[in-house]
């Protein structure tokens, strides 16, 4: 394995302008990861001809010194993008060997930076998940195992992507978080994990699951890294209209600051039944380390915590059974060999669709349905409101919130898919997040007693993201987390 | 308002109950949520977004000209414009409908209330109360061809629609027709939909159901995509027989869509209730409620025209026109403003004569509408001064006017080179009489005893100075000569 492949993104930056090393010659590190590392079924379409060709005109420019943010910078991109001439299917065979003929604006930001796509990542089918295992290219797999030799889930539906940066296959990668999909992953492989706020980024082009839920997100190596990419990939784009037209502030410059005088509240809520001894050590841990660095701890309480599960796996389905409804057979991706048209709907759609897709489609289906649409729909929108308002009347006593980010370590690969109300459990602590739109990062703290990584969240106001990431850096610091996992893939 | 009731076999009446969906397209160059052309008769599938098609991570982002389009129809039916409307998506499968949902506005829409003033032929005037107007996508177009094969074209996918709905205030297949009349003379006044009826720009769904006066409201029938006037009136007159028929007969009405068959001239059952879709309805999450500002609605409001139903009632009064021509005269935003261009000044009653009896006459012939005339309002104004400065005769007017028609010169000229202009002068007259009177020596002796044959002395002078003399001092002159 090439030493480039350790190194960080920030680091990778400035060896790049220092001339350390070329792009071409970083990309072929990260290509060459990635053919070792199959085992970890991370990527589902690679595309090192575009990284090299890519990598390419990037040396021509740092030559120059035209180089650009993220000049020569090769990443990934979850499967749920849109990315022009490269096949972009959800994960799912109804989207089998789709290739769009446009781009999404989050990864037309990237390119316009000046990094390469190294290629598309795995995730569950349509983004449906908290395990990676849904999705059309099989299951993907952690790159830690711990002390033990079973294959462990990389969390979900994000999955590809953290083990992607986790196995050191790329210094860092494009996720999307619709209820805890970047974070839950970041924290199950020991990277950091930043959902920005609702409306932060365009989401135009990725393909959509729950419009009013989701957010392109980042899985990188550093705090410093995520500030870097955040700052490409934000901004207003007139083809969402749920993006803000705000300003984007220099979250790297803005990360100098620490967290003094910084008040960080713990809501109680978060501190449920049967929470396992690591993950609340490692809560009191780092509260102490913010401590240490001059910051204020106040306990706060969040109370309809307890029904934001619930109204998301109503919100969510609900959505997504009227967004996957385009995928007809009709236009684009498969159909099925039918005699009338209903009959081609029924068979496309049955072939097309996985079993967690299919569930998600008949509980939105029904949760809209005539005579229920008040009792579940409309309960669920109330319950969203005034899991927002918690969040509201809390950020006017503290700036930031601290909470675990999963409720247990990286489980067994198959371990939950027959149990889903447990696999929906393992978002609990960030799917209210979502509800809110708030921004969120996970921050890797520490290993556990089987040797496998814990990480913290950080809430943040809407749109504060530059708080948060001082907080989450300031965590980063202290822990000194640089445990990285054994490449047992490559043999 | 008269209420027309239909007898049916048992001798009882029955009174219709009518309501309308009126779905108007909006007049934009780009569709409601994306920015592809929306010009009628392209060829298949080639004015369609990655948008309309509805291609995976696409977004719809509202077009704000379609917004100001939908209030300005609203403020014309003197609705309430919401400060806050919602987008819905109401869900089903079709082929045509590439997202799987149409954007439609539901619990929240863009107006609320309203009414419009109708002059149902042969009845008096009556309000059509509106219930709303909101905005919505049309779909597709699905066409069945032989040999199991079916095309889609998606041109028509995500235009902007006008829904209106009235209430169920009409009682008659004349009201029906009157209010669709003049709803899109309304919006052809606001610009907002061209109203052309045969492209599908407008169509109407038709909710109708019987009841014996002063009864409680029957089951009513929808019938849908009705696209011209004449078939909403055969649809109702067909449909409501067909109620009565079966009420008559001791049956209940079933709640179903039916279809208009144009060649039979027949309604059928489209879909029961029962087989209604659940649409399941909820606010788009891709697009934030719509919010707009009383200034701007107000600022809309200030530049609104003179709405018909307006003009019709100030032509009356001020220029004293009758009815019927303040009619003619409004049928068309461009028509009224062309009278009153040439009316200023000018006698009203002789404008309006020339204006909505010979141009109107000739534009129709050629198939021209007012603005493709060569006639201008100037042009037309200067024939009619001629004439009233006794510079011509109508009689020659007309035939000047004719010219212009064709050539588009201006009339002094036409006069001039046709040497058309009136002789009013006394001297040349008396001869021209002298000419008469020396020729005819027994019609004199004739018309001193029967002054009635003046009238042939005169034309015999017009006809000797080719219509150019002035008749009516031509006249005086002969009333003078041959008096007995």
């Amino acid at each position: 394995m090439s030493e480039i492949t350790q190194w960080s993104l920030h680091r990778l930056r400035g060896a790049l302008r220092e001339k350390e090393v070329s792009a071409v010659e970083v990309a072929r590190a990260h290509i060459d990861a990635i053919g070792e590392a199959a085992a970890l079924n991370a990527v589902t379409t690679p595309t090192p001809e575009r990284a090299m060709e890519m990598a390419e005109q990037s040396d021509k420019r740092l030559a120059s010194g035209e180089g650009r943010v993220l000049e020569g910078i090769p990443l990934g991109v979850k499967d749920m993008f849109c990315t022009e001439g490269v096949a972009s299917t959800a994960c799912s065979n109804i989207l089998e060997g789709f290739t769009p003929p446009y781009e999404s604006d989050v990864t037309e930001r990237l390119w316009q930076a000046g990094a390469c796509l190294l290629g598309k990542l795995n995730c569950d089918e349509f983004a449906m998940g908290s395990s990676s295992e849904t999705g059309s290219f099989g299951a993907v797999c952690n790159p830690w195992r711990g002390n033990g030799d079973a294959q462990l889930t990389a969390g979900g539906s994000s999955g590809g992507s953290a083990a992607a940066v986790a196995a050191r296959l790329m210094p860092a990668a494009l996720g999307t978080d619709t209820g805890g999909s970047v974070r839950q992953p970041a924290a199950l492989t020991g990277t950091v994990g930043l959902k920005p706020s609702y409306g932060r980024c365009s989401r135009y082009g990725i393909i959509s699951y729950a419009s009013s839920l989701e957010q392109a997100g980042i899985l990188a190596r550093s705090v410093t890294d995520s500030a870097i990419l955040l700052g490409t990939i934000a901004g207003h784009d007139p083809r969402d209209s749920t993006s803000a037209n705000i300003e984007v502030p220099d979250y790297e410059s803005a990360l100098k600051d620490g967290v003094s005088k910084m008040r960080v509240g713990i809501p109680k809520e978060y501190s449920v039944d049967g929470m396992p001894d690591e993950i609340s050590n490692l809560w009191k841990q780092s509260a102490d380390w913010l401590v240490e660095q001059g910051a204020e701890i106040v306990e706060v309480s969040l109370p309809h915590t307890q029904y934001a599960l619930p109204a998301y796996y109503i919100i969510a389905p609900a959505e997504a059974s009227s967004n996957l409804a385009r995928y007809d057979g009709i236009r684009y991706g498969k159909r099925a060999s039918a005699d009338g048209v209903d009959e081609l709907y029924g068979r496309t759609r049955a072939e097309g669709f996985g079993v967690e897709v299919k569930r998600r489609i008949l509980m939105g289906s029904y949760v809209l349905s005539a005579g229920y649409y008040e009792a579940y729909y409309l309960k669920a929108q109330k319950v969203r409101a005034l899991v927002a308002k918690d969040f509201d009347s809390v950020f006017e006593k503290v700036d930031v919130l601290l909470t675990p980010t999963t409720p247990s370590a990286a489980f067994a690969l198959g371990e939950k898919s027959e149990d889903v109300l447990a696999l929906y459990l393992s978002d609990i602590f960030t799917v209210p997040v979502n509800l809110a739109g708030l921004p969120a990062i996970s921050v890797p703290a520490k290993l556990n007693g089987e040797g496998l990584p814990l990480g913290v969240q950080f809430i943040g106001r809407r749109f504060d993201e530059v708080t948060l990431l001082r907080a989450a850096k300031t965590v980063e610091d202290s822990a000194g987390f640089d445990a990285t996992p054994q490449p047992w893939w490559t043999s | 308002m008269s209420n027309t009731y239909i007898k049916g076999s048992s001798g009882d009446e029955w009174e219709m109950v009518i309501g309308l969906e009126v779905h108007a397209q909006i007049r934009s160059e780009a569709k409601l949520f994306s920015r592809a052309p929306t010009a009628f008769g392209a060829s298949a599938n080639s004015q369609v977004s990655l948008v309309d098609a509805a291609m995976p991570g696409m977004l719809p982002v509202l077009n704000r000209f379609c917004v100001e389009q939908g209030v300005r129809a609203g403020l014309g039916l003197h609705g309430r414009v919401n400060l806050t409307s919602v987008f819905e998506r109401k869900n089903y499968f079709y082929p045509d409908l590439p997202q799987g949902y149409q954007i439609s506005q539901y619990l929240h829409p863009l107006v609320s209330g309203g009414g419009i003033v109708i002059r149902p032929e042969g009845d008096g005037e009556m309000t059509v109360r509106i219930e709303r107007l909101h905005l919505e996508q049309d779909a597709g177009k699905s066409m069945h061809e032989t040999g199991n094969v079916s095309l889609v074209d998606l041109n028509r996918s995500g235009i902007a629609l006008m829904e209106i709905v009235s209430h169920p205030d009409m009682r008659s297949a004349a009201q029906a027709q009157a209010y669709v009349r003049e709803l899109r003379l309304l919006l052809r006044y606001l610009a907002v939909c061209d109203g052309n009826m045969e492209e599908g720009s407008l169509r109407a769904d038709v909710n109708l159901s019987m009841r014996r006066p002063g009864e409680e409201l029957g089951t009513r029938c929808e019938i849908k995509n009705l696209n011209s006037i004449r078939f909403i009136g055969q649809a109702i007159e067909f449909e409501a027989t067909r109620q009565v028929e079966l009420l008559e007969a001791g049956e209940s009405i079933a709640q179903e869509t039916r279809l208009f068959d144009i060649h039979t001239g027949e309604t059928r059952s489209m879909r029961s209730k029962e087989e209604a879709h659940d649409y399941r309805y909820f606010p788009d999450p891709d697009l934030p409620p719509l919010c707009l500002t009383q200034k701007w609605i107000d600022s809309i409001e200030a530049n609104l025209p003179e709405l018909p139903h307006n003009k019709r009632t100030r032509l009356i009064r001020q220029y004293r026109l009758d009815p019927y021509d303040a009619d003619v005269l409004t049928a068309n935003r461009d028509n009224a403003d062309f009278f009153e261009q040439v009316a200023q000044e000018r006698d009203a009653k002789l404008v309006s004569n020339w204006v909505t009896g010979d141009f109107f006459g000739a534009l129709n012939k050629s198939k021209q509408s007012i603005n493709e005339s060569k006639i201008t309002p100037q042009s037309l104004g200067e024939l009619l001064d001629l004439v009233s400065k006794g510079d011509i005769s109508g009689r020659i007017a007309k035939e000047v006017f004719a010219i212009m028609f064709e050539s588009g010169s201006p009339p002094s000229k036409i006069i001039e080179e046709k040497n058309w202009k009136q002789i009013s002068d006394i001297d040349t007259l008396e001869k021209y009489v002298d000419d008469v009177i020396v020729a005819n020596p027994d019609k004199v002796g004739q018309a001193r005893n029967k002054p009635q044959l003046v009238g042939w002395f005169v034309a015999q002078v017009l006809k000797a100075s080719k219509n150019q003399a002035n008749p009516k001092i031509v006249n005086e002159i002969f009333q003078k000569r041959l008096k007995p």
